[in-house]
């Protein structure tokens, strides 16, 4: 990577330093800058037409050294023995991901297939195979790339004719953003932890507060996150309009790199890790945007409408008088204005997505509900967020804990995060779910999502209704 | 590889008053396992549009002409939600040329204008004004940025790249390709 001319001693913020080092060619009054792209994720939903437009055009794939592939959105995730076949929702899904699979082999791309071990939903299984790494440009035709900026990655999803450019130039036209820190400070109580800090920031920005602009989350509070953590926070990025979501690397980000995959071995390891101790902002650099939180004053959070800003503290109760969206919001979920969130019945519980599907999630989840039951009549899905962190989890038993309780134990995939391989819910259930969206419908038609994190979830199953798993969690501690 | 320039669209109007419209409700997701382009019409707000059994609903948006209102009238933060350009296709499909709102969501935006999808940000008082009046004739003129719909005027401010591809049908993916040396320097220079 180049290092910045000594010239350029102006303050720049993390996101600047990473923008400047890809820029091939700088932003005109005619044109955007183009931006060299380190690495492009693709998955099989979004990249289909991308090839045939490549092709159309007699177009190679210019760095397939650079792109990774892998089988998410379409695939099932019913139980399977080792070896068999998936079977999927319908034809289409079945062909969507057969295309996949021919455009990487025949565009020499490594995939990580359906028996692969390393095959995963995409934002989980980039940082996970260490192909994520600090200071780089990361790109996929997927909202939620915006996870891998936790990394001090600029990640940053793409549309399909976007997908094309990547594949044929390994550069794409972008114009610059604008920035915005959000510091957290204080220390996140205990049993709150990174998704109660995103739904709460959400919540303060709005669901296009952050329209235009890169946040860079900042603070104590984001300092003591772990890895895992950090990941869901800037995967909801884009739950604020945002167009990636950053943290510096730290000490944390190194320790969780460290001998993965694909990640720099040896000397490299040590000169890389110096480069990326650079990436930070500068003590004097300017934000377009300032926003501050006091992490301390925070609570579990759940969302009582149909957008994820539409989020409350768990003890809080739905809006009392609400006009226009709430109100809708609240007629779609089922809610009376004013009632207590805790104590709503539910109807299922959907832990996984790229979200908090990972072994840390799970663990979390698993701690609340170990020895206890899944409420009867409650539907409870535990989706683990790609195959390494299947085998961990069951490693550690944590499988049989939720079996024991009554969920069901999965295969890895987006599942009913965004319900299109036969993963839904039904017409008028509630689903207190650990994914990113409660759009109205997201999780099967007239589905009422209810997004929570994986303790409040687990707790929630139990239930039978949203609770707080403090409660459970203190319990547990006096036993 | 030139597309057809857009320089101006004028169409009557629909409306779809309320903020922050996703792109689950532009599209459902399940109807992404496409691997094809085109044949979207009917995904197209779907679950708004249809009954679970198939039937159509009675939402306003089955009440729209097709062949004459082409320029959707929409809430704040249209779009918002994935990266799906099967959000800006299906419009496309159903036969919407522009979208006129106070604010887009980002991803949705660039994809819009990568498929002749006009997007047009205005500013919220005349914004207002032409979310209470159902089928106006508008007038989209690209090359000015700005909007007519009778006594109402806005304009509008497009990235100004995207402003040549729409009105000289520039692709840009071509205009990339141009650059293949500068690609290749950068790629040698920062060679690991």
């Amino acid at each position: 990577m180049k290092t910045p001319s000594p010239s350029d001693t102006s303050p720049k913020t993390l996101f600047e330093k990473v923008w400047d080092l890809h820029l091939i060619e700088p932003e005109t009054e005619a044109a955007p800058a183009l931006v060299y792209v380190d690495l492009h994720l693709i998955h099989e939903v979004t990249s289909p037409q991308a090839f045939t437009a490549l092709e159309e055009r007699g177009l190679k794939v210019r760095r397939p050294d650079r792109v990774f592939g892998t089988l998410d959105h379409s695939t099932p995730t019913t139980p399977r023995t080792p070896g068999a076949k998936p079977i999927y929702i319908n034809a289409a899904a079945k062909k969507q991901v057969e295309t996949l699979e021919d455009n990487c082999r025949r565009h020499g791309i490594r995939l990580a297939g359906w028996d692969s071990p390393e095959r995963g939903i995409v934002h989980v299984i980039g940082p996970e195979l260490g192909l994520t790494q600090p200071g780089m440009t990361i790109v996929c035709g997927d909202s939620h790339t915006s996870t891998h900026g936790a990394f001090g990655a600029l990640a940053f999803g793409i549309g399909t004719t976007e997908v094309g450019h990547v594949l044929a130039t390994q550069s794409l036209l972008q114009s610059k953003p604008k920035t915005m820190r959000v510091t957290v400070d204080g220390r996140l109580p205990h049993g709150v932890g990174g998704k109660d800090l995103i739904l709460a920031i959400i919540a303060e920005l709005g669901a296009g507060g952050a329209a235009g602009h890169v946040i860079e989350y900042a603070g104590a509070a984001i300092e003591a996150l772990s890895m895992e953590e950090r990941m869901t926070v800037c995967n909801m990025s884009i739950e604020a309009g945002a167009r990636a979501g950053m943290i510096a690397p730290d000490a944390t980000t190194f320790a969780w790199l460290e001998g993965r995959k694909h990640a720099p071995k040896g000397a490299a390891w040590e000169a890389a890790k110096s480069r990326w101790a650079g990436l930070k902002s500068d003590p004097d650099a300017v934000f377009d945007a300032e926003v501050r939180l006091d992490g301390s004053k925070l609570a579990p959070m759940v969302t009582w409408g149909d957008s994820p800003d539409m989020a409350a503290p768990i003890d809080a109760s739905v809006p009392r008088a609400p006009e226009g969206p709430a109100a809708e919001a609240l007629s779609y979920m089922g809610f009376k204005a004013g009632e207590a969130l805790m104590g709503e019945t539910i109807d299922a519980v959907f832990i996984g997505s790229c979200t908090n599907a990972r072994l840390s999630d799970l663990r979390e989840a698993a701690a609340v509900i170990a020895g206890r039951h899944v409420k009867q009549g409650v539907r409870m899905l535990v989706v683990p967020g790609s195959e390494e962190v299947k085998r961990q989890a069951e490693a550690e038993g944590l499988d049989a804990i939720f079996r024991t309780a009554g969920a069901e134990w999965r295969e890895p995939g987006c599942s009913m995060c965004i319900a299109m391989n036969g993963d839904t819910g039904l017409a008028g259930e509630r689903i207190v779910s650990t994914s990113n969206r409660n759009f109205a419908g997201r999780q099967g038609r007239g589905v009422r999502t209810i997004l929570a994190s994986p303790a409040t979830a687990a707790a929630s199953a139990i239930a039978g209704a949203i609770a707080d798993p403090r409660r459970i969690l203190e319990a547990s501690h006096a036993q | 590889m030139l597309s057809e320039p857009i320089k101006a669209i004028t169409a009557r109007s629909f409306v779809i008053r309320d903020s922050n419209v996703d792109t689950d409700q532009i599209i459902p997701a399940r109807f992404l396992t496409t691997t094809e382009r085109g044949a979207l019409a009917d995904a197209c707000f779907h679950d708004w549009r249809f009954t679970p059994e198939g039937a159509p609903t009675d939402h306003p948006l089955n009440r729209v002409d097709r062949d004459t209102q082409r320029i959707l009238i929409a809430g704040d933060n249209f779009g918002c939600g994935s990266s799906r350009e099967h959000a800006p296709w299906a419009l496309r499909d159903f036969g919407v040329e522009a979208v006129i709102t106070s604010r887009a969501a980002d991803i949705f935006k660039s994809n819009a204008l990568k498929n002749g999808l006009v997007v047009c940000e205005i500013d919220e008082a005349a914004h207002a004004a032409l979310l209470d009046r159902e089928d106006l004739e508008v007038t989209v003129d690209v090359v000015n940025q700005t909007i007519t719909a009778g006594n109402i005027t806005a304009s509008f401010k497009l990235d100004p790249f995207a402003r040549t591809c729409l009105i000289e049908g520039v692709d840009p993916l071509g205009y990339i390709l141009n650059q293949s040396d500068a690609i290749a320097r950068f790629e040698q220079e920062h060679a690991a």
